[in-house]
């Protein structure tokens, strides 16, 4: 296998880690409105995902460097493409980010109002909007011959790449809402579990119809395939859910956005950003690659890297595998 | 087309806008990581109370900023292909290699291991605690040198080819590439600089609370623990320094000679160096000076009787090599932030020497103009960070990777205007509104002053609760 078709499945799993762990935080970001009663509920909520939150986050960080390094001219059209859909996101990260840390620096429920608003629309934000990136790649974007985006913003917003956003959204959150069922006691994750009951099954059937339409107008075989087992999963973990087995609810969720994201880069294949105008303008796995001397030297570093940093990572989440309720949070405020 | 809307102004404003920014919060989180290391680790050695109240003070203030380090950093790595997508496609092959290692090598640790040290007080066994923290300290370090490593290649391309055929530069050693002399002289630099700046914290925080009388028991040894930071930093800081300027009149002369604001080639007692001008506008003539014989000389050779090329010859050695155009940075802003840096961070060791003598044998100077002068240590050592940057950076210029790409040549090209615009503003407002509030935390934490010290387990002496839940 040749160095920068290694390379494209590497991108897509360092997305799919992406998705998979910082999609659940995306979830629970949500999910502050429909969870949390009161301020100590919102705070178990936050709590769920207050020590990991940030290295889920620098899964995009890595994965964006790693394009970069590896597909430089696809990160080149894909970054200045997509300018303001980043922008969102990138404004949308920064407010969730920070309001982690901030919102509970002072007492007062104003303050804390405030960060609860920008944790909620920090997180729906970029949910929705690397949808509508991700389905207008493989949906292919007008591009010229130097491979500069010709279109404009509201061409990103075709229904196929809405429904796609709308697909992520509904994913993320139920992902999150399960994963809130897993890490927390008493009545929140009662009220949890109920909530993914009703959000699993909209995202089943919006799910359904994007990859369907992704299969037909887009895809392969082999991509068809991934996209039953992307459906095939969801429905398991729904099934999972109404039974409380938790830990497979949230595991098989985990496997359908990874067989969502392969499902995606499959149509892709060959290509990492095909042209919507002229096949000739797209960038493939072979144009848009670094040279062979630099993917070498990348392939040694991940090859070295990622699983000593799988380690770490699982080591964190085993340090905090306990779950929280509201008696932990009302004893470390005192 | 209108002027204001050109993609090139606005992507310019916008990058140097958000970098600044961005390294406002850095320097704190590399030089706070490792204060507080230091802090806990001698709680850890000695079980002293006051060590751990001064760990999570810090600590405290650490979190704070930190937070915006992370978000600010996630923009830098976007802009490169948002808005320097040209850029990016001339240099992927090679600057994108030092990127990813600092994702991969830097990022994930630190990000991963400062949740642990936040979380993890009762959760993890003292020791190993510890441990977080300085795993923190290494992966903030680490970040450091990869992303001097890949500023080093623009301002000293080195280990590269040309592919004319795709009209980019190829990596040709990753070896070579992570030794950039630059990079070598740079990093030194800029993490004895990080460290100085958060000296220069510790020492406005304490001088704050002794200017009042309070908390000193925890007060007193941080500020003495500031003061030694400040002079050891600031040695290892000018040390490298003197290096860096060493290398960059080797390899970007036009740098060292726009920092002097040189226009004639000058030899030995000649090259002397100017505290101080006066001169018309545009830095052509001069009309009153202080100078430093030899110093200029020194600086760039290390030797006194070396010779420092002015601008206009290498302007026009540069034209006989580039082709027409002006290779001549702004001088006066290379000429000033040079000079700032560099009177800035000298005058600030002496404040700390100053500070150590009046301190000596626990006395405590009663003058309020000591504590007050004190107190500017941080914002003083913050800009002249801010300075050395904008120099470094400015200096470059027009070049984005010194004689082989243009900035203007970088740019984005199907990005428009009035998304730039867009961009800009929203990063301004976003950034102003965070700026304050970020800033009045840290104020109100400082007020506050250290909290008692949290309950430990009277068998392992570990913390018994979380100290920290969002
Ligand atoms: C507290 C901050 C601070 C202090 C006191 C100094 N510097 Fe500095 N300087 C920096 C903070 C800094 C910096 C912000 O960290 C820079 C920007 C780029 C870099 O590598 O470090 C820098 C850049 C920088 C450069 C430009 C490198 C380049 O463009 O390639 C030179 C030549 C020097 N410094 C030299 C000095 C000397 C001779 C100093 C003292 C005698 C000095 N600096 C004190
Ligand atoms: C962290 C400290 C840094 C600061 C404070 C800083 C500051 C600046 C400033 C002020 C500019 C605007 C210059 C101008 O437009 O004339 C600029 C431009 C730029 N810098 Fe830096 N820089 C920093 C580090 C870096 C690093 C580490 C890189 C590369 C990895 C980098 C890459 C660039 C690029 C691509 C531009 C845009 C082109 C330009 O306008 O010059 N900078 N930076
Ligand atoms: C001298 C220049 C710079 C240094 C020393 C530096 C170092 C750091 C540090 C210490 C952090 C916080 C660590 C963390 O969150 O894990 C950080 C955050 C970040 N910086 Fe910078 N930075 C510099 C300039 C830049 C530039 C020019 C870029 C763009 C490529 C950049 C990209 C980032 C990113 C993406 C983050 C977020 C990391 C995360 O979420 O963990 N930095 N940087």
């Amino acid at each position: 296998m040749d160095l920068n078709i290694l390379w494209f499945w590497i991108i897509a799993f360092m997305f799919i880690g992406y998705f998979v762990l910082d999609g659940f935080d995306f979830g629970v970001g949500m999910s502050l409105p429909f969870l949390g009663k009161d301020d100590t509920d919102r705070r178990v909520l936050i709590n769920t995902i207050g020590p990991v939150w940030d290295l889920n986050e620098t899964w995009v960080i890595v994965a964006g460097a790693s394009l970069f390094a590896a597909f430089p001219e696809w990160y080149a059209t894909m970054f200045s493409g997509f300018y303001l859909p980043l922008l969102l996101i990138l404004l949308a990260l920064i407010v969730r980010g920070v309001s982690f840390e901030y919102r509970h620096q002072r007492p007062e429920s104003e303050w804390k109002k405030w960060f609860d608003a920008m944790i909620i629309v920090g997180s729906a934000v970029p949910a929705l909007l690397w949808g509508v990136a991700f389905a207008n790649v493989v949906r292919g974007v007008p591009l010229d011959a130097d491979f500069n985006y010709t279109g404009t913003f509201f061409d990103l917003l075709n229904p196929y790449a809405l429904l796609g956003g709308l697909t992520t959204l509904l994913l993320f959150f139920t992902h999150g809402v399960i994963f809130v069922t897993l890490k927390t006691e008493g009545d929140i994750r009662v009220r949890a579990r109920k909530l993914a009951f009703r959000a699993g099954a909209a995202t089943i059937i919006v799910a359904a119809a994007f990859l369907l339409w992704t299969t037909f107008g887009f895809g392969t075989l082999a991509s068809g395939v991934l996209a039953a087992g992307a459906a095939l999963t969801l429905i398991v973990s729904f099934v999972a859910n109404l039974r409380g087995a938790e830990r497979w609810a949230f595991a098989l969720m985990a496997v359908t956005i990874g067989l969502a994201v392969l499902t995606l880069f499959a149509s892709l294949f060959p290509f990492v950003m095909p042209a919507s105008n002229d096949p000739a303008n797209g960038l493939t796995i072979a144009n848009a690659s670094s040279s062979p001397y630099t993917l070498q030297v990348m392939s040694w570093t991940a090859l070295i890297g990622m699983p000593v940093i799988l380690g770490y990572q699982a080591f964190s989440y085993w340090v905090f595998r306990k779950r929280i309720g509201r008696s932990h949070i009302e004893a470390a405020v005192h | 087309m209108n002027e204001w809307l050109d993609p090139l102004l606005l992507s310019r404003w916008q990058f140097g806008l958000t970098t600044v920014y961005h390294f406002l919060f850095v320097p704190l989180t590399i030089g706070m990581a490792l204060t507080v290391a230091i802090f806990q680790t001698a709680w850890v050695r000695t079980d002293k109370a006051k060590y751990l109240q001064l760990t999570h003070f810090f600590g405290k203030i650490f979190l704070i900023n930190f937070a915006m380090g992370v978000v600010t950093g996630i923009v830098q790595e976007f802009q490169f292909g948002m808005n320097w997508s040209d850029y990016s496609r001339f240099v992927g092959d090679v600057f994108g290699a030092p990127l990813a290692f600092e994702g991969i090598l830097a990022f994930f640790l630190e990000a991963t291991f400062i949740g642990l040290w936040i979380f993890g007080w009762d959760k993890l066994p003292k020791k190993l605690h510890l441990a977080t923290i300085w795993m923190t300290v290494i992966g903030s370090i680490t970040s450091a040198y990869f992303i001097l490593a890949a500023n080093a290649f623009m301002q000293n391309p080195i280990a590269y080819t040309i592919n004319a055929e795709k009209g980019r530069a190829e990596l040709t050693s990753i070896g070579e590439l992570l030794t950039n002399p630059i990079a070598l002289a740079a990093f030194p630099h800029t993490i004895f600089a990080c460290f100085m700046v958060s000296a220069g914290l510790i020492i406005s925080v304490a001088a704050w609370h002794l200017a009042r009388n309070q908390h000193f028991e925890t007060m007193r040894p941080a500020l003495k623990f500031g003061m030694w930071m400040m002079i050891i930093a600031g040695m290892g800081t000018t040390l490298a320094g003197d290096q860096l300027s060493l290398v960059m009149g080797e390899v970007q002369p036009m740098k060292m000679a726009a920092a002097e604001a040189l226009y004639h080639t000058a030899t030995g007692a000649n090259a002397s160096f100017s505290l101080f001008t006066l001169g018309t506008p545009d830095g052509v003539h001069e009309l009153f000076s202080i100078r430093i014989p030899y110093l200029l000389s020194f600086l760039s050779t290390h030797t006194f009787d070396g010779t420092v090329e002015g601008i206009n010859n290498l302007q026009a050695q540069y034209i006989a090599t580039y082709g027409p155009g002006d290779y001549t940075p702004t001088i006066w802003i290379t000429y000033w932030a040079f000079r700032w840096m560099i009177a800035l961070g000298l005058l600030h060791m002496l404040v700390a020497v100053v500070g150590l003598f009046l301190t000596r044998k626990g006395r405590m100077p009663t003058q309020k103009w000591v504590w007050k002068l004190a107190i500017w240590s941080f914002p003083a050592s913050l800009l002249a960070m801010t300075v050395g940057w904008v120099f470094t950076e400015m200096g470059r210029q027009p070049w984005l990777v010194f004689g082989l790409l243009k900035t203007q040549d970088g740019v984005s090209p199907g990005v428009t205007g009035v998304e730039i615009l867009i961009s800009l503003i929203a990063f301004t407002v976003l950034y102003g509104i965070l700026a304050v509030v970020e800033f009045r935390l840290i104020l109100r934490a400082v007020q506050r002053g250290p909290d008692d010290a949290p309950e430990l387990d009277e068998e392992s002496g570990d913390v018994k609760h979380a100290v920290t839940v969002y």
